[in-house]
């Protein structure tokens, strides 16, 4: 009988783990239909000529400067957005959490507008196309705006000890106060940089190059691997935080470096790409819904339903109306927001 | 001597919640703490297992000190079953072996999966094991986190009102558990009980706090009408109904 239900529950495990193995096939599968989609329309065996080196010009230029750093930023984004979400919920212990919520990217939003109006930079090319002056002036600004809305909120949560429903509040407050500070702005830019602003806050995959990509790659292998090697204490503080105590685990740190990791991890995300809602709030509750609420498999499945969302989101987002991009911070929300009021009705029941 | 409290005191903000508490427990023992809402009860056992730092005193746990050990360590020593607990969505065998993380390294060991379904056999829970923690009834929840509890293979088990909204028959079930486990097990168990009735008939040893002191201890000669009336304040007297002994209130 014991031995019954140890194999019973291993192979209930097992079932997570071909899940996860399912969806890196899917992801990969997904990478190699992107790669030959778009406005130039490539074949398998050239996506696989310009992958090694030997496609012809075209070919390996669309996959090697356009579609292949997009695709990963996808990926990076949607891996780091998602995994954010999850730590999140568990250490703010709020379902309602995830960096869009609790005003992160409201901060980058603000950073960024302020960069834009006080150095002057954005215009418009004779086209009529909105460009950003000095891009990484405005990633810089927008990097410090997210990071300081995510540490006062963090500090805000230690004062009032983590109390679910003072965090989202905070955070609503957060983001009214970044958007007015921002609306402000607005209100005194010029017809060009008001719509350089506008054109950031799209969250928009085509912006990171190689470098970015690589930036984004770094940090998010390093944050994943912290997280999931604190799965088990994320586990604990699941069970409550006096259980969490109880079991050895030094909440307050965990939930502190958790937090900073966050931050961190969701600053570069927004300050490269700008704005894209929700991800990081719907994937760790699908994942949870579909499998679970076990950080052992929250974290990595989480991650890989966070990648493939961005892609097939923003794969949509560049083909629905080609020539046409759709920024896909766009089609996220609007993804987000029925699954966010689905979220609150379900909770409100409890 | 499994777990000897020695002189503990602890204050918050400047109010003092506890004073000059000692007390000694023995292996297989079940010790009740008695005393009226706010007179420092969960806190002594918060304190115990060192969730509250208290402010000066000695805890002893078989001859160690326990401000000696890191969490893991203190974890590994002693468990705790926390008041009101809500279960989460997870299956009651996860929930289970979540109580071997004061030993998990990088990932659970067979030792660690083979003691779960040992203690979830014992506890009789079995049939719930793949179900989910947050679909239990209030009864089957405690058990579970009971189960937790001896999952850590403590030395001591603290648990604060085990039988805290519970039916009749849950509530005798629970306290039954905790007292067979104790001496089974060989620890000691330390018991925030509200229930007189339900404490003098699951415990060996009974100790009465009133404002953050021990008021009286000993065995169950000092739950009397004195007592009663000094600590809840209440008129109150003990009768016997075939040998066990029966608060009644007056």
């Amino acid at each position: 009988m014991n031995q019954n239900i140890i194999q019973k529950y291993t192979q209930l495990n097992r079932n997570k783990i071909i899940l996860g193995s399912v969806l890196i096939i899917l992801l990969f599968l997904f990478i190699l239909f992107s790669l030959s989609i778009g406005g130039y329309q490539l074949s398998l065996r050239q996506i696989y000529r310009a992958l090694i080196g030997q496609g012809e010009g075209a070919a390996e230029l669309i996959v090697w400067n356009i579609r292949l750093p997009r695709i990963l930023a996808a990926i990076m984004a949607g891996v780091s957005l998602a995994v954010s979400g999850a730590v999140m919920q568990c250490t703010l212990r709020n379902l309602l959490a995830s960096p869009y919520t609790i005003g992160i990217s409201h901060g980058a939003m603000f950073g960024a507008a302020f960069a834009i109006i006080l150095f002057g930079i954005g215009g418009a090319e004779s086209t009529g196309k909105i460009f950003i002056h000095s891009p990484y002036l405005v990633t810089v600004f927008a990097f410090f705006g997210s990071l300081s809305a995510a540490f006062i909120i963090l500090l805000l949560a230690k004062l009032r000890n983590f109390a679910p429903e003072a965090i989202i509040l905070a955070g609503v407050a957060m983001s009214s106060l970044f958007s007015a500070g921002t609306m402000f702005m607005q209100y005194f830019a010029n017809d060009l940089q008001l719509a350089a602003m506008v054109y950031w806050t799209f969250g928009d995959l085509s912006r990171p190059l190689w470098t970015e990509v690589g930036i984004m790659a770094v940090l998010m292998i390093l944050s994943v691997t912290y997280f999931i090697y604190k799965r088990w204490d994320y586990n604990a503080l699941e069970s409550g935080e006096e259980s969490a105590k109880s079991l050895g685990v030094n909440t307050e740190k965990t939930r502190l470096f958790g937090m900073l990791v966050v931050s961190l991890l969701v600053s570069v995300n927004v300050a490269f790409l700008g704005i894209i809602g929700f991800v990081g709030l719907i994937c760790p509750h699908l994942v949870r819904i579909l499998i679970g609420g076990d950080y052992r498999f929250v974290i990595p499945i989480s991650s890989l339903i966070g990648a493939l969302l961005l892609l097939v989101s923003d794969t949509v987002a560049r083909t629905i109306i080609s020539p046409m991009v759709l920024p896909v911070g766009i089609l996220t929300s609007f993804l987000g927001a029925p699954v966010f009021l689905y979220l609150l009705v379900k909770m409100h029941k409890r | 001597m499994i777990l000897s409290v020695d002189n503990i005191e602890f204050s918050y903000r400047n109010k003092i919640v506890l004073k000059n508490i000692k007390f000694k427990v023995k292996r297989g023992e079940v010790v009740s703490i008695l005393g009226m809402n706010g007179a420092g009860k969960s806190t002594l056992l918060k304190c115990i297992n060192r969730i509250l730092k208290p402010k000066r005193g000695t805890i002893l746990v078989d001859g160690f000190n326990l401000n000696q050990l890191d969490e893991k360590g203190v974890a590994r020593n002693i468990a705790y079953v926390p008041q009101n607990v809500t279960g989460n969505n997870i299956s009651v065998f996860d929930a289970v072996l979540l109580g071997r993380k004061p030993y998990i390294k990088w990932d659970v060991s067979n030792k660690d999966l083979e003691i779960t379904g040992k203690i979830l056999k014992l506890m009789h829970l079995e049939e719930y094991a793949l179900r989910n923690a947050n679909e239990l009834s209030g009864g089957e929840l405690q058990k579970v986190i009971i189960a937790r509890a001896l999952v850590q293979e403590p030395k001591i088990l603290l648990l604060d009102e085990p039988a805290n909204n519970l039916d009749l028959k849950n509530q005798m079930e629970v306290m039954k558990i905790i007292k067979d486990i104790s001496k089974t097990q060989n620890i000691a168990s330390v018991v925030v009980m509200h229930d007189l009735n339900l404490a003098l008939r699951f415990s060996d040893k009974f100790i009465m706090l009133k404002d953050g002191m021990i008021h009286s201890e000993g065995n169950s000669g000092i739950i009397n009408s004195e007592n009663i009336k000094d600590v809840y304040n209440v008129d109150a007297y003990v009768d016997h109904y075939k040998g066990i002994p029966v608060v009644v209130l007056a």
